[in-house]
């Protein structure tokens, strides 16, 4: 007899066929006369909104973990990166993609269809804060021929400590980044369009932020495997319209789950959150605590805020960001977009731990309280050293907070470098120091 | 007079205690070449790079995830086991992330009074970093003042300038030697001479370089040159190693290390301008840690140029385990190099290097360097 009752996301479909045209959109821009372009997931891609309504972006990061639950296809991807010259211990989200353009194979394959050529796309609009994010695409430039490649640094310092000439350093580059898409294009701005795009950059990654805030209540209504499903849509296109429609018809259904206690796992017993990227092949390993222990993760600091916005409000509680236009503003201009966009992204709290790891300890503590957790398992994740940075000193805090914590070490698109029987092993000693009985 | 650069490089922290004994200044502890030491000589305290000390430990293990780069790992071990207890604050101007680490481990684990994270911009090739980077000197500059209680005046800056562009003058002076047939130092000798400086007050050190630069002139080694040899890649204090290349019929000339050359190339030109300004456009336009190369490679056609004008047959690519943006400058490099018709090695280092493997392999490339030179 279950403990809860659960039952299906309804807004799962619509989910999928956002992540399907994506990646047909882009493939097929080509022929519809559009543009293509290649960026990371945190990359402001409401700028290039600005160049039209058929300017279709691929973002790195998840196309690399698409490429990884591929395993076949991914061994190939990576083997072909290191024929190439390319070192074993690099992001191993770029290693996919740079071995799908080695190879000249698309990680999207639909069903029923036959592996496409990789779409070149007609140049690169990235961001920096990890020491690699703009190396990452000089790689990407080299191999596909020289393709020219925009990139802004955000490394202005943590977001508590913003000054106006660490913003006016962002939004001049972004203007500059605006000069360089016209001439680089040939085609004239918008700033009609990227308004818009500002508006449901606010707007989608708010939302988000608000769906993983209803996880705190109990039975979660979401479990963290679920969760990576649907916070992707953001790392594509956080400023798509649809995107920002979608996170907002979920709220309303996560809220209705919430209300009728609908639970993600039916025999909830004991909760936990993750950190950094899973192994993106081996998300079955969610299945085997949820079925096994009747273990939810929650979600992480990972998958609530790589896209979701969050603040400590004045009475120090870590809420989601409310937009500054549900307060009121209205952007008049493209510098007040840039300026907008410059500081929303700035507070994104995974970008504060590039500056000092307490920044994400007080968050994850917080998180481990708020929603009301047993344990905490960290993913030493060696194939990004961005998330990874400083994961052993947040061990250390969350462990001092009096939160058990678990480790274990894998690769989130390297399949090479995850142990899973001993990964399994080490939940289940985890669950046994947990005094966590077994699902009969 | 050569071997009082190793003597500094090998007593470095009682060089440091002995300064600050003598005058009662403070000494700061800095992580990366990025820090504009100009603006610390203003305020009078002396700033010091930390280095690792390439000995086997294992305190780090709880503080640093393993694949983060050895060096980083070894500077904090320095700090955990007290050897750097003299430092009244440590600082880091924003590098890469491995260093970042040992940054905020150490500030987080070992007493210190005096912390600061210096975001220095890393698109150097945007016209907007210089007006960034002068902003945030601003705010350094005063967080100093505080720290010290000195007021740092323009004249305090320009003495500053002057004092480190006097030492950087001096290197090249050195390193203008080494293009000799002959040249008078090792690739040994002359890391110790760079790396010295990054832990020795300026002047003092200037000083040694001047009278170095006397016995330079007429100084031959007095064992055979062999393949002359360019080093590059990731930081590279590793005596040892250098040492082992050198002694199997080769010598270093030329390097691109912030070790060697990275560090003191540029200096700051003034020109009668506000030293804020001058001081950050030289931290920008620098020959740059490959965090902060691109969009465009700029140290392809430097690597090059420094190859070509110091006349090297061979080059030997290092790279700190794990150490990204060496590793995504490396493919290219290597293939400029060869195409420009040098023999490269690549190897990988770690705190301790397999020195009698990497001889064998040292060996092998200089082999293929002498048949080169037969046919």
């Amino acid at each position: 007899m279950a403990k809860y009752k659960t039952a299906p996301l309804k807004s799962w479909q619509r989910a999928k066929e956002i992540r399907t045209e994506y990646y047909q959109n882009y493939a097929v821009a080509h022929e519809k006369g559009g543009l293509r372009w290649a960026g990371g997931a945190w990359t402001f891609d409401a700028i290039p909104a600005g160049l039209g309504d058929d300017v279709y972006p691929i973002t790195s990061e998840p196309y690399g973990a698409t490429i990884a639950f591929q395993k076949d296809f991914s061994d190939r991807c990576l083997e072909a990166t290191e024929r190439a010259g390319y070192a074993r211990d690099l992001c191993a989200y770029m290693r996919n993609y740079w071995g799908s353009i080695i190879l000249n194979e698309y990680g999207w394959v639909d069903p029923g269809e036959e592996r496409k050529p990789f779409p070149k796309p007609d140049f690169v609009w990235q961001d920096h804060i990890c020491c690699s994010h703009a190396k990452w695409y000089q790689v990407v430039s080299d191999l596909e021929g020289g393709i020219p490649m925009y990139c802004i640094d955000v490394s202005v310092g943590p977001y508590e400590h913003t000054t106006e000439h660490g913003l006016e350093y962002l939004v001049g580059q972004m203007h500059d980044g605006i000069e360089w898409l016209e001439k680089t294009t040939g085609r004239k701005y918008d700033d009609e369009k990227l308004i818009e795009a500002v508006n449901n950059t606010c707007r989608s990654t708010s939302a988000w932020a608000k769906v993983c805030a209803l996880n705190q209540a109990i039975p979660a209504p979401l479990e963290e495997k679920t969760m990576y499903s649907l916070y992707v849509l953001g790392t594509l296109q956080k400023s798509s319209k649809d995107v920002a429609d979608f996170y907002e018809e979920l709220l309303a259904e996560v809220q209705d789950r919430v209300d009728n206690q609908i639970a993600a796992v039916e025999n909830e017993q004991v909760r936990v959150m993750t950190d950094t990227q899973p192994p993106w092949g081996f998300l079955r390993v969610f299945r085997y605590m949820a079925s096994k222990y009747g273990c939810v993760s929650v979600g992480s600091l990972y998958t609530f805020a790589l896209i979701g916005n969050w603040i400590w409000d004045d009475e120090g509680n870590f809420v989601p960001r409310p937009t500054p236009q549900s307060q009121g503003l209205v952007i008049k201009d493209r510098d007040q977009a840039l300026r907008v966009l410059a500081e929303w992204e700035l507070s994104k709290p995974e970008w504060q731990h590039f500056y000092h790891p307490k920044y994400k300890s007080d968050m994850m503590i917080q998180i481990a309280k708020d929603w009301k957790l047993d344990g905490v398992m960290l993913h030493y994740n060696r194939g990004c050293e961005g998330l990874s940075l400083g994961i052993a000193e947040n061990r250390l805090a969350i462990l001092d907070s009096g939160f058990p914590v678990m480790v274990f070490e894998g690769n989130m698109g390297d399949e090479r470098e995850f142990d899973e029987a001993r990964t399994t092993a080490r939940i289940d000693s985890f669950m046994e120091s947990l005094d966590v009985p077994k699902l009969n | 007079m050569i071997e009082t650069f190793q003597e500094r490089y090998e007593n470095r922290h009682e060089y440091a205690k002995q300064w600050k004994d003598k005058t009662g200044g403070k000494v700061l502890g800095y992580f990366c070449t990025y820090v504009p030491e100009e603006i610390c000589y203003a305020a009078g305290v002396l700033p010091v790079r930390i280095l690792g000390s390439h000995e086997p430990q294992d305190v780090t293990e709880p503080h640093i995830f393993a694949m983060y780069c050895p060096f980083c790992r070894d500077c904090l071990a320095q700090g955990l086991q007290g050897r750097y207890d003299y430092l009244d604050g440590i600082m880091i101007a924003q590098s890469c992330l491995h260093i970042r680490q040992a940054f905020t481990s150490w500030d987080l684990h070992v007493p210190t009074d005096w912390s600061y994270f210096l975001p220095m911009p890393h698109n150097v090739q945007s016209p907007r970093a210089v007006p960034y980077l002068v902003e945030e000197l601003k705010v350094f500059k005063k967080a100093l003042e505080v720290w010290t209680g000195n007021t740092i005046t323009d004249d305090d800056l320009k003495r500053g300038i002057e004092l480190v562009n006097r030492d950087r003058q001096l290197m090249k002076q050195v390193y203008e030697l080494r293009k000799r047939e002959e040249p008078p130092l090792s690739g040994l000798e002359s890391m110790y001479m760079v790396v010295s400086s990054q832990l020795s007050d300026k002047e003092d050190h200037a000083r040694l370089v001047e009278e170095a630069l006397k016995e330079l002139e007429d100084r031959t080694l007095g064992r055979p040159i062999g393949q002359r040899l360019i080093i590059l890649g990731s930081e590279d204090d590793d005596h040892e190693f250098i040492n082992m290349v050198e002694s199997c019929g080769s010598t270093f000339v030329i390097d691109d290390h912030c070790t060697g050359t990275r560090y003191f190339w540029d200096e700051v030109s003034l020109n009668g301008g506000d030293p804020l300004t001058a001081i950050a456009t030289r931290y920008v336009n620098r020959i740059p840690c490959p965090t902060k190369d691109w969009p465009l490679r700029t140290r392809l056609p430097h690597i090059l140029g420094l190859a070509k004008d110091w006349d090297a047959t061979g080059a030997v690519i290092l790279q700190q385990k794990f150490c990204d943006p060496h590793e995504l400058d490396i493919p290219a490099i290597k293939s400029a190099l060869e195409e420009q018709g040098l023999t490269t090695l690549f190897l990988e280092l770690d705190v301790t290097v397999p020195i009698g493997q990497f001889k064998t392999r040292v060996e092998a490339f200089l082999e293929i360097l002498d048949e080169d030179d037969l046919f």
